[in-house]
């Protein structure tokens, strides 16, 4: 038998706080990986000299999602539901070398923090949004999450949900921030570079990460096998260019499409507020 | 030193730039909203940030992130907006981040009537979000005291990491009055305590002994602090033991405790000799004042004590005050929750005291009553208090 002297690492230990693993996400759950890349893009941004890690802000409202802030090493906050958002808007108004960066679940930015979600997308502020979408509550166990799709059974819709999603994306979409995306977990790479890209941007710049929850959503609707959901998921996510909101659909049953749909310059609120203001000294220090 | 004309709102806004505010987010409401605006004129030019949030409860989590970024952190708000800041203010104490908010308070519940005078707001400021913590309210009586308290409220949030709550009122808050706005050099600022170890040794939530309060790393120190809602042990993890989560909510509680002398206030007036003690706080203990004073010219030995902090609440001052005295009334606009606190005091210093009757004058008004109409008011419920 081989005995490991020391513990195996993983090339991005270095962005995690490794005394806290195991992590608390189900086997065959997308989130690791929709964390993952994100942790991949820091890294490589980092060792290309473009970003500096120390700078970043993590922020997470409550949900499985929202347990990533516990295990990465940044200056991190796990804030109540639904308000990481305003949480980062206050980062950043208060050291703009800062960069907020909010990863949290569909519940939590879409449904109780949807009101931020809309607003922070208007003022085009200056932070980085990954909404983990696994159309489901995950960790209070099922219940109807405002991405659920249409007539598929939860915990408080027994009788299959008589409502129609919200298609978060195509929301902040029609606002029109600096960006907008839509990733899945079954294309890892691609969610790696967007993050690369977004990160290095000013203004609200807004992904969403299309994942997996075979343990609740799953299990409700008679996919538990992770691969199956997996297999589902792919199968329904269509990458392509839009040229309108009408373009972009969020249809469990047909298509979910999915790309880089809004990529612009235009200034941040940060950048407006501080040279209106003539706070020319915090414009100097202002980081992405 | 200069003395302006100045009202409570605009007062407060000077005292917290004195003290050295760098992030104002609010949501306009009345009676707090001029306070917005002045600060809106005012703090950029001073090199701090002002936003205009979409609703309350955005407006107290961004305050948590600027402050734990590193600015000095406040906003103002009145009933219903104060109602919806409450989980927020949870998270505050629950993170420890040294914060401020101002309640002008007016007539509730609900939305009440926006541009009226209340006082109901007592025991939500100190037990509104749910959970054991602990924290610090101030209630001025006078601009220039809301002008000074704003500046011991930012003091008290430092001190010992919590949010602070600055409660005036619809009155104070629009009444001009000559306020001494003192120089740099003559204030007492109290910042953070930053941390002395390196950050791979730096603990966020790991006390100092003998004021409970863990030293602050800023974001983007390198100290890769955790602001962890849920229960926590001294690195921010999350922990759902017992003793962790008993050992982190008993310190939330005491060390507001433990640093109390620091932390009270309160004044006393002709209550050497006093047989009946009147109780008020805010735009109500000035008439009250001016009642005694009447009171004292027709030879009834009448006093007041007008507590300023209200959470912790200054005990010991209200037992002097109180020793001598057969009867005690408070009076206020609410059905009575400073009488529910002095209850209590006099329950548990029944050997410091004479056994005094304490009456209730609830005058739960949306208005403030002139001296003559709290006499009115006294007359009618026929009390034998002299
Ligand atoms: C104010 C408040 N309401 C409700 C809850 C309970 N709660 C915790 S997580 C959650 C839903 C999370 O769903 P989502 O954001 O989709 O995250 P997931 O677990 O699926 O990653 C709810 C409702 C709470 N913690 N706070
Ligand atoms: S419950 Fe679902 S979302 Fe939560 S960790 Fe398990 S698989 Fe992932």
């Amino acid at each position: 038998m081989v005995m490991l002297e020391e513990k195996p690492s993983h090339p991005l230990d270095a962005y995690m706080r490794t005394d806290r693993l195991p992590h608390i996400w189900c086997p065959g759950c997308g989130i690791g990986i929709a964390l993952q890349q994100f942790l991949w893009a820091v890294k490589e941004l980092h060792e290309e000299g473009k970003l500096d890690p120390n700078k970043i802000v993590f922020a997470t409202g409550i949900g499985c999602t929202g347990r990533a802030s516990g295990f990465v090493k940044f200056d991190t906050a796990h804030t109540p539901h639904g308000r990481a958002i305003p949480f980062a808007v206050g980062v950043k108004l208060a050291n703009p070398s800062l960069i907020p960066i909010v990863f949290s679940g569909d519940g939590d930015i879409a449904s109780i923090g949807g009101n931020h979600m809309m607003h922070a997308a208007r003022r085009n502020f200056d932070m980085l949004v990954i909404m983990v979408n696994n159309m489901t509550y995950g960790l209070t166990g099922g219940q109807l999450a405002p991405t659920t799709p249409h007539s598929v059974y939860s915990t408080t819709t027994p009788m299959g949900n008589p409502e129609s999603p919200i298609d978060a994306t195509k929301v902040v979409y029609s606002i029109s921030p600096n960006f907008v995306a839509r990733m899945s977990i079954t294309h890892p790479n691609l969610i790696r570079d967007t993050v690369k890209k977004a990160l290095l941007m000013k203004g609200f710049r807004w992904i969403e990460v299309l994942s997996t929850c075979p343990e609740i959503f799953g299990r409700h609707i008679n996919m538990r096998d992770p691969y199956e959901l997996y297999s589902r998921l792919k199968k329904v996510v269509k990458f392509k260019k839009v040229a309108s909101a009408n373009d972009i659909k969020y249809d469990w049953n047909s298509e979910i499409t999915c790309g880089v749909f809004t990529e612009k310059n235009d200034p941040s609120y940060m950048e407006n507020y501080l040279s209106m203001y003539g706070l020319k000294e915090k414009l100097g220090v202002l980081s992405p | 030193m200069k003395a302006e004309f100045l009202n409570s709102n605009q007062a407060v806004a000077e005292g917290a730039m004195a003290a050295g505010l760098g992030v104002y987010v609010g949501y306009p409401i009345t009676p707090s909203s001029d306070m917005f605006e002045y600060l809106s004129e005012e703090l950029p030019k001073r090199g701090g940030s002002v936003f205009q949030a979409e609703d309350e409860i955005a407006s107290i989590n961004a305050l948590v992130g600027a402050s734990l970024a590193g600015a000095k952190s406040m906003t103002a708000t009145s009933g219903p907006g104060f109602s919806l800041m409450m989980e927020g203010i949870g998270f505050a104490a629950m993170v420890e981040a040294p914060l401020m908010i101002v309640d002008v308070m007016r007539a509730g519940p609900s939305t009440g009537i926006a541009t009226q005078i209340g006082q109901g707001d007592i025991y939500q400021a100190r037990w509104g979000s749910h959970g054991v913590y602990n924290l610090v309210a101030y209630a001025p009586a006078s601009a220039q005291e809301a002008y000074d308290y704003a500046i011991k409220s930012f003091n008290a949030a430092y001190r010992v990491r919590t949010p602070v709550v600055l409660m005036t009122d619809a009155v104070l808050a629009h009444t001009r009055e000559r306020v001494v706005l003192r120089d740099p050099g003559e204030l007492e600022i109290v910042g953070r305590k930053a941390p002395k170890v390196a950050p791979d040794q730096y603990r966020p939530y790991r006390p100092d002994p003998e004021d409970l309060v863990p030293p602050m790393a800023f974001y983007g120190e390198g100290y890769h602090p955790i602001a962890e809602s849920l229960s926590h042990d001294e690195r921010g993890y999350y922990k759902t033991d017992d003793e962790i989560y008993r050992a982190l909510v008993s310190r939330l509680v005491r060390k507001v405790e433990v640093n109390k002398s620091k932390l009270i206030a309160s004044k006393s007036y002709y209550v050497e000799d006093a047989d009946v003690l009147f109780v008020a706080i805010g735009s109500m203990a000035r008439n009250l004042l001016a009642l005694v004073r009447e009171l004292r010219g027709r030879g009834i030995k009448a006093g007041m004590f007008r507590p300023i902090s209200l959470w912790p609440f200054d005990d010991e001052s209200f037992v002097a005050a109180a020793a001598r005295a057969s009867k005690i009334v408070t009076v206020e606009l609410n059905q009575g929750q400073l009488y529910q606190i002095l209850k209590g005091i006099l329950w548990d210093n029944r050997n410091k005291v004479s056994n005094p009757t304490i009456y209730n004058l609830d005058m739960p008004l949306p208005t403030l009553p002139t001296p003559d109409e709290i006499m009115g008011e006294i007359e009618s419920r026929g009390w034998k208090l002299w």
